[in-house]
């Protein structure tokens, strides 16, 4: 290494802005939600109160006021039964998609893919406009399964994407040994692929309920008595109290924290194969 | 039968998509350009003519335009420290990805709880006496301080999607290409700019293309932070659709949205041209 050439002392004070400048991104980063975590343990007349303090009160009747606001119980389950149905329509729609991709060539594999990639240079959201028409055709208007399909129009693309990447990543010979020891195509895929492949299945899956959960725009074209917390708080932002929209926000950020959180390992792997 | 099989594991994604992406484009398409029936740019005119389009416009392009480069030095930046770090690495990446997991709209709340009247800015600034009594930062006549607002806010939500891709592209990186950089005496910045960055071409093509994309969908922010005092392409759609009821003017707006979304994409991949053979 000829790095040994470098003065120590010019080093350290390398290694000190180095060090330094973790610290204020890893600050810039924080900060901010420890700003709206110690608002939503505040009381309401706190919240309101000035000048602010850096600590919470722990008080919890922040919390209790926005959980006990009329609507925000129903919202809070419409958003969870949502992502619910978009993680399992995204991943049970993706993934065999993803398994083809990955094991077979096949005339038209790149016109395919190319239409996935594609929906990511398009504003998907938008594609509520017109929806909201057929929707209630079709009864599907104000329903949780009508905004589930579109939150998994957003969440497919990376669900076939990260599922090729996952079965790639699994070597062929494995399949079929199992073959050769007399396993069928489907008994070998349930035996030997899918308990090797569940748990990055189960990350992308986290991922789906994460964009649905976090989706706002289509929420709020597509419901109206069944709103999710995202088009709850979004229409009632101008009118409702700061307590109110404080705790909404870390309602809405406390399941990404711990989302992010399991996914961590695969978070990085999955987006090295879904860029291309 | 096995013939067979790869379509038919195709088929479910296949239909969703034609059903649920390609069906609606075509929809919104003709609603942007039918009139009760009947083709007419009246749509269009009608959009164009009216007072808070070009304001909106302006202001998401100027957002875009203020947002992503600061995003791509930051996530550069986070890319590099990552890449960097030996102890502490997966705390650190966990903790620049949270933002990842965080809507807009949550970041638009957690921003307004320091830039409010009562919030956490104007108490520090108070505390440290460079303001008597607190003041209405995110009034209509502090416009700027709202637009500055919103970019920080965006800047610090959606940074976390491109340091992500850049960490997962520098991983496709070969470590002897830098190492045989340093034998020949460059630098650490001649590394990062002759050999990283090239590099690194296709992650910051994905990167800056998501992210583009994702600027001139920018709503809900907006919305928590300025209310209609800032109108965006997107907030102006959704007043369309529901406060004017007007599908078609909405759609003729979604069909503005594409367009730029199209047209940068097309530009970035032109300025950002990866030949096929060089791809890691």
């Amino acid at each position: 290494m000829t790095q040994s050439a470098v003065d120590p002392k010019i080093r350290r004070s390398g290694r000190w802005v180095f060090v330094t400048g973790v610290a204020l991104l890893v600050i810039w980063v924080l900060l901010p939600i420890w700003l709206l975590f110690v608002n939503a343990l505040s009381t309401p007349e706190e919240v309101a109160a000035f000048p602010k303090s850096l600590w919470p009160s722990f008080d919890l009747a922040s919390l209790s006021f926005f959980f006990g606001f009329s609507g925000v119980a129903d919202a809070l389950l419409n958003s969870v039964l949502v992502a619910c149905a978009t993680m399992i329509l995204s991943i049970g729609i993706g993934a065999p998609a993803g398994y083809a991709m990955s094991r077979f060539d096949f005339a038209g594999k790149e016109l395919f893919r190319f239409l996935v990639v594609m929906t990511r240079a398009f504003p998907l959201p938008l594609l509520a406009l017109p929806l909201a028409v057929m929707f209630i055709r079709t009864g599907l208007d104000d329903t949780i399964l009508g905004l589930a399909l579109v939150h998994t129009t957003l969440a497919l693309p990376f669900a076939v994407l990260i599922t090729f990447s996952l079965f790639s990543g699994i070597p062929l010979e494995l399949e079929e040994a199992a073959w050769t020891l007399g396993c069928t195509r489907l008994q070998a895929f349930i035996k030997v692929i899918l308990p090797l492949a569940a748990p990055g299945i189960a990350a992308s899956a986290v991922f789906a309920f994460v964009i649905s959960w976090n989706e706002v725009f289509a929420a709020a074209v597509l419901t109206i008595e069944n709103r999710t917390l995202t088009a709850f708080l979004l229409q009632s932002l101008d009118v409702s109290p700061l307590p109110l929209k404080f705790a909404g926000g870390a309602a809405l950020v406390m399941p990404a924290l711990i989302f992010i959180f399991a996914v961590r390992k695969y978070l990085f792997a999955m987006w090295g194969i879904a860029n291309r | 039968m096995s013939r067979m099989l790869p379509y038919m594991l195709l088929l479910p994604a296949t239909a969703f998509l034609c059903l649920f992406f390609l069906y609606p484009f075509s929809l919104v398409a003709i609603d942007s350009v039918t009139r009760d029936g009947v083709y007419s740019l009246e749509n269009f005119q009608r959009m164009a003519g009216h007072w808070k389009f070009g304001s909106a416009f302006w202001n998401t392009m100027l957002l875009a335009a203020a947002v992503v480069p600061v995003q791509l030095v930051l996530a550069l930046t986070m890319a590099s420290i990552v890449s960097k770090l030996q102890t502490g690495r997966s705390t650190i990446l966990y903790i620049f990805a949270i933002p990842l997991g965080i809507s807009d709209l949550a970041a638009g709340l957690i921003w307004l709880s320091i830039f409010e009247q009562s919030g956490f800015l104007n108490s520090f600034l108070v505390g440290l006496g460079i303001l008597d009594k607190p003041m209405l930062l995110l009034g209509y006549q502090t416009h700027w301080i709202i637009f500055l607002a919103i970019v920080l806010a965006e800047v610090w939500r959606a940074t976390a999607i491109m340091m992500v891709i850049l960490v997962a592209g520098m991983g496709l990186i070969p470590k002897e290409y830098g190492e045989a950089a340093q034998v020949f005496g460059a630098t650490r910045w001649q590394r990062f700019y002759k050999v990283t960055l090239p590099m690194l071409k296709p992650s910051l093509q994905t990167a800056l293309i998501l992210r583009v994309i994702l600027a001139f969908e920018v709503f809900a922010v907006v919305v928590a932070l300025g209310g209609t005092q800032v109108p965006v392409l997107m907030s102006e759609t959704y007043q369309w659709q529901f406060a004017l009821q007007d599908r078609g003017v909405a759609a003729a707006l979604a069909m503005v949205i594409l367009g730029v979304s199209v047209a940068f994409t097309l530009l970035i991949l032109r300025l950002l041209h990866v030949p096929k053979e060089a791809r890691p």
